[in-house]
């Protein structure tokens, strides 16, 4: 059980928000060939776990570190705890060497959220590169369960190489076909691709939403987010219905460390999902 | 703590911002009042002289406040000299500031061990006790109240901080003479204090007449005071008071101008003065280990060789380490330029979007610890000089001396 209740109301987690508490790896699936995907129950009594699609945790490896990583599950299914992250870095790439039953503390849920319910009535056209998927599977996994509010659904996905796609079971090749329309397009093909090849910014032209009437939700290198934004408003999505996600240094979660600052914002705290227009005069400066 | 009505100003008239007449206590008093506050189970913290430097730490008598010595600060200098008087407080601030006593330089935040397949995780408690802290300059009571909102005033409280910060019984101490880098009066933080103290004293010292003149500002300051012999500070101890104040204004020969600060940063991203100032910065970390209100922190994960106890610690870290603002690809502000920039206008513009307040308070001890004398108030006049129609960055070198003695 988590020392960390969610106040659904603002979305912040209350308690010693400093303390992880403890859970068990249930099972470890390997994406591709640094992606993994991490299932967790509570390590004491039953699992109930809510947060909002886009929120994160602290995830911390037993003497070697924490770090920030999104929550990749399904927001219904507070029965568990799901993580899809990359092996890039000392934390995470001791998470890949988990086994099942190993622990790993958490703190969290932090920070805010995709504007799933603002978007209700409207078409939804998602634009993500790389890991830049996981954050938004949580809103893929409501617009399913909810398919009625939402008008066109679009999921615009770039990655490297065919090798590096995520969730290809569930996107790509679904038991069923899914309601929502999925083009994914890859940097650099290899023998036996059939897909698209280039950047994920260049579907955006072509994607079949109406634009006076389309929310945008952007996670994936700011240089691709940076290009997907002009795209879109030159399709003629209103600047205050897109909304990014950004990644910075952190330490704590909560706003005291101050690694994380954006400008004025603490992408911890006021982020790490902003409407572009909020955070739009600091987008362009470099080093911000 | 104390709680100031925040009437500003009326402590000139005589009148204590807690509404009681001023006291005007004999120097010798001072003992009695520390003696006074320790009885009632505070320990006091105050300035002393270690390391050729005035430090916080603990003191058990007015002996050992650093009597006789005043600091000679300038940009990237400081040196303690001998004063011709025995001034109890007669320098201005040294390069420590009171958060390392609510916020540590280093401090366990928790220990977990392993036994098997059980975890145990232990939060390190909070040592808590009455602190009196003596000598608190108005800059500094500020940086105070700013760091209050940092850590208590959001969402979430930091737990430790808060706990540290009860029980805290503040004298403070009006300035007389400012260091040659202090610019308190243009931000309104200095140099008297206006509220947020349990009693704020004021240093008289003319000819054989050494006296504090005493305000009350809490109730429990008011019965600490009582405690002591005084007697009710005359129209004559306020005029003088006045006069001792004002000349430390006077003499203060830097400002910061603080009109559309905030702007004035927030549109000078890109300006060339970055790129200037960046060729001196050494990127040292100084000025944020100096300055009273900085708060970034870092945290150390650690384990013992058995592997099976772990603990985590939070240090002060510095924005300006090339660390800060690492992400998988590299550091964000790899550059020097990117990093003196990021600190600024956090301290000057982006803190007003923050908190509410500017996070400087004027105590100039970025100026003086600064091993190249990079000065803060320079570089807001020449961020100013260059949009000015002139444009030119020479006319405003001139800025703060025209100020002096005027």
């Amino acid at each position: 059980m988590s020392p960390l209740e969610l106040d659904h109301s603002t979305g912040v987690a209350t308690g010693d928000p400093m303390l992880p508490d403890w859970y068990t790896v249930e099972r470890v699936r390997r994406e591709n060939h640094d992606t993994f995907t991490l299932e967790l129950r509570a390590r004491d009594g039953e699992t109930h776990f809510a947060f909002l699609p886009g929120q994160f945790n602290m995830l911390y490896v037993f003497g070697v570190g924490e770090a920030p990583i999104s929550i990749s599950g399904n927001p219904a299914a507070t029965d568990r705890v799901v993580h899809t992250t990359r092996a890039v870095g000392t934390v995470t790439r001791a998470m890949w060497r988990f086994k099942r039953g190993d622990a790993i503390g958490v703190r969290g849920p932090f920070g805010t959220h995709w504007p799933v319910e603002q978007a209700e009535g409207r078409d939804l056209v998602l634009v993500t590169g790389g890991i830049g998927l996981a954050p938004l599977r949580p809103v893929i996994y409501h617009v399913l369960a909810h398919r009625q509010a939402y008008g066109r659904v679009v999921l615009l996905y770039g990655a490297r190489t065919p090798d590096d796609l995520l969730y290809d079971e569930e996107l790509l090749f679904p038991p069923q076909p899914l309601s929502i329309d999925v083009d994914v397009t890859v940097d650099r093909a290899v023998a036996g691709w059939r897909g698209r090849i280039g950047v994920v910014t260049s579907l955006i032209s072509r994607a079949p939403i109406h634009p006076d009437n389309a929310v945008a939700m952007l996670c994936g290198p700011e240089v691709m987010m940076r290009f997907a934004v002009q795209a879109l408003m030159t399709r003629g999505v209103p600047v205050d219905r897109i909304y990014v996600s950004l990644e910075r240094n952190m330490k704590c979660g909560v706003g005291f460390c101050g690694h994380c600052q954006y400008g004025p914002a603490f992408i911890c705290r006021d982020g790490p999902v902003f409407r572009f227009d909020a955070i739009e005069r600091f987008f362009g400066v470099r080093e911000i | 703590m104390a709680k100031g009505s925040g009437k500003k100003g009326s402590a000139m008239r005589g009148i204590g911002p807690f509404g009681r007449p001023s006291r005007v206590i004999p120097k010798e008093s001072l003992r009695n009042l520390l003696e006074v506050l320790r009885l009632r189970g505070y320990t006091l913290i105050g300035p002393t002289v270690r390391d050729q430097a005035i430090v916080y730490d603990e003191i058990s008598s007015p002996q050992e406040l650093p009597i006789g010595w005043t600091d000679r600060q300038g940009p990237g200098t400081y040196r303690l000299e001998r004063r011709e008087d025995d001034a109890f407080f007669g320098f201005v601030v040294g390069p420590q500031s009171w958060k390392k006593f609510f916020f540590p330089p280093a401090q366990r935040l928790f220990q977990i061990s392993r036994d098997g397949k059980e975890i145990h995780t232990t939060p390190d408690p909070v040592q808590t006790r009455k602190r009196a802290l003596i000598g608190v300059r108005p800059c500094e009571l500020r940086a105070l109240a700013i760091q209050d909102r940092v850590f208590t005033g959001g969402a979430y409280v930091d737990g430790s901080y808060r706990r540290l910060r009860e029980d805290v019984f503040i004298l403070a101490v009006n300035c007389g003479e400012p260091a040659a880098t202090c610019f308190c009066a243009s931000l309104d933080t200095g140099p008297q204090v206006t509220d947020g103290f349990d009693l704020a004293i004021t240093e008289v010292i003319e000819g054989t007449r050494h006296e504090f003149i005493v305000h009350v500002g809490s109730e429990l300051g008011a019965r600490v005071l009582e405690a002591v012999p005084s007697r009710e500070a005359t129209d004559a101890d306020s005029a003088t008071e006045r006069e001792i104040v004002q000349r430390a204004t006077r003499r203060m020969s830097r400002a910061l101008e603080r009109s559309q600060l905030k702007e004035l940063l927030y549109r000078n991203y890109e300006s060339p003065r970055w790129d200037q100032v960046a060729a001196r910065c050494l990127s040292c970390a100084n000025c944020t280990m100096v300055c009273p209100t900085c708060f970034c922190s870092t945290v150390e994960d650690v384990t013992d060789l058995s592997g099976d106890h772990a603990e985590r610690r939070r240090l002060w870290d510095s924005c300006f380490t090339m660390d800060f603002s690492y992400i998988v690809g590299g550091s964000v502000r790899a550059s020097t330029r990117a990093r003196y920039r990021h600190w600024l206008t956090h301290k000057l513009a982006t803190w007003q979007d923050q908190f509410g307040v500017i996070g400087c308070v004027g105590c100039g001890r970025c100026i003086t610890w600064c091993p190249v004398g990079i000065d803060l108030t320079e570089e807001v006049a020449a961020l100013r000089g260059r949009e000015s129609p002139d444009g030119g960055s020479g006319a405003i070198q001139e800025n703060h001396h025209d100020r002096t003695e005027s």
